[in-house]
């Protein structure tokens, strides 16, 4: 059992996402705490306004219907397209915004949102990771960022079972950093591989564990389009991935519990 | 003993509350699962029944806007055994079809989550749909307060 610390959980629907805080050995009334998770909800609500594919008015889609030029628009729209551009030369294209189908009519647009997910939550955690001896844990739609310090366990992170996603089928304990999971067992086969434009069947599930969410997120999705052959080259991440035929798959340094 | 019997106990009032929200509104409105809005059961659990080793703790009932929800948690040996919604929102009958499905597996989610011991949960993307049938949806409201 872990040591009965002070713990609070705090549960917004953001970008579609159940998004949740949990902060732990601080006093959970503590002016700063409430001010902190309500600046990380309010940064992921800004992104979601400016970013979402889905809101007409976003900057996104003023930009992509030539209402809005780039020069004008927020700078984040800017910032994400780059990192974009970053994402898929660093997995060799299996990340790719550009010309994904849109869920809702198929017709392919620039999609930027597999990557804004990862990125706005990385960039809210910093109002958490500015609190004085709290630790954290950060939730996005099961993506998820942690912070212990000194003196406090580990986070314990369950890795959902694709096969049953009531279960868990491994536990990771972390002091910090990023766990993120790709795969189709709550929106069906949403990975689109890139290349050939059709939903990736090679992988039920993948996990990918390291420093940052932005990149763990992106490279699972990566390696979820992808297959096995992702997981080479994944340092200083690692990653679990179960295959389309049940295989489990680890990086060599993965750990669990 | 006594705390997370009481924790466990807020915990199962809180789902409930998630689940009878969405069957109340029937799903069209967006949800959100603040603590603030609903309102656990007082902490004054009773014991109730006594075994040899287990317990059954009787949350009060809380009155909601949705009706009244009360919920039981059995403890033996230091673990959650059983957990029981005595009472819950069944106002029609389309409230009483989903509550029939929710919650038995609320119970399972519940005692699931004591059992791998965990913080959260990295899973593919769940949307804000499935997210209250979801593990993390159990553990986050366990924590709201």
């Amino acid at each position: 059992m872990t040591a009965r610390l002070a713990r609070r959980a705090w549960v917004e629907q953001i970008m579609g996402l159940p998004v949740s805080v949990h902060v732990r050995g601080a006093d959970p009334a503590r002016p700063d705490v409430e001010l902190a998770v309500a600046r990380v909800f309010a940064d992921l609500c800004r992104a979601d306004a400016v970013l979402s594919p889905y809101r007409d008015a976003s900057d996104l889609s003023r930009w992509e219907r030539g209402e809005l030029a780039l020069g004008d628009a927020d700078p984040d729209l800017a910032l994400v397209m780059e990192l974009c551009d970053l994402a898929r030369e660093r997995t060799g294209g299996w990340f790719d915004a550009a010309g994904l189908p849109e869920p809702r009519t198929g017709r392919r647009r620039y999609d930027p949102s597999g990557l804004v997910k990862g990125w706005a939550v990385q960039r809210a955690a910093r109002h958490l990771a500015a609190l004085d001896g709290a630790g954290w844990c950060l939730n996005a739609g099961g993506d998820v960022l942690v912070h212990a310090p000194e003196g406090q366990p580990p986070w314990r992170v369950g890795i959902e079972d694709p096969a049953r996603p009531d279960r868990v089928m491994a536990v990771v304990a972390r002091r910090g950093g990023a766990v993120a999971t790709s795969g189709g067992a709550h929106r069906g086969a949403h990975i689109i591989d890139p290349h050939t434009g059709r939903p990736a069947a090679a992988v039920r599930s993948v996990t990918v564990a390291g420093p940052d969410l932005l990149w763990a997120d992106v490279r699972a999705t990566a390696a979820a389009a992808r297959g096995p052959d992702a997981l080479a080259g994944l340092a200083p991440y690692e990653a679990l991935m179960i295959t389309g035929a049940g295989e489990r798959l680890t990086t060599p340094g993965w750990t669990e519990d | 003993m006594r705390r997370i019997t009481l924790w466990m106990l807020s915990t199962v009032a809180a789902l409930v509350l998630m689940f009878s929200y969405r069957t109340s509104l029937h799903g069209t409105a967006p949800v959100r699962a603040s603590g603030a809005s609903a309102p656990a059961p007082s902490a004054s659990a009773a014991a109730g029944t006594q075994g040899s080793a287990a317990k059954t703790y009787q949350g009060s009932v809380a009155q909601t806007q949705w009706g009244p929800v009360q919920v039981t948690v059995t403890v033996s040996g230091g673990r959650i055994t059983d957990v029981g919604v005595p009472t819950y929102p069944n106002g029609n009958h389309r409230d009483e079809e989903i509550n029939a499905q929710a919650l038995p597996r609320l119970k399972e989610e519940v005692l699931d989550a004591q059992s791998a011991d965990i913080d959260t949960v990295s899973g593919a993307t769940v949307t804000s749909d499935g997210y209250r049938q979801s593990l993390q949806a159990a553990l986050d409201a366990a924590h709201l307060s």
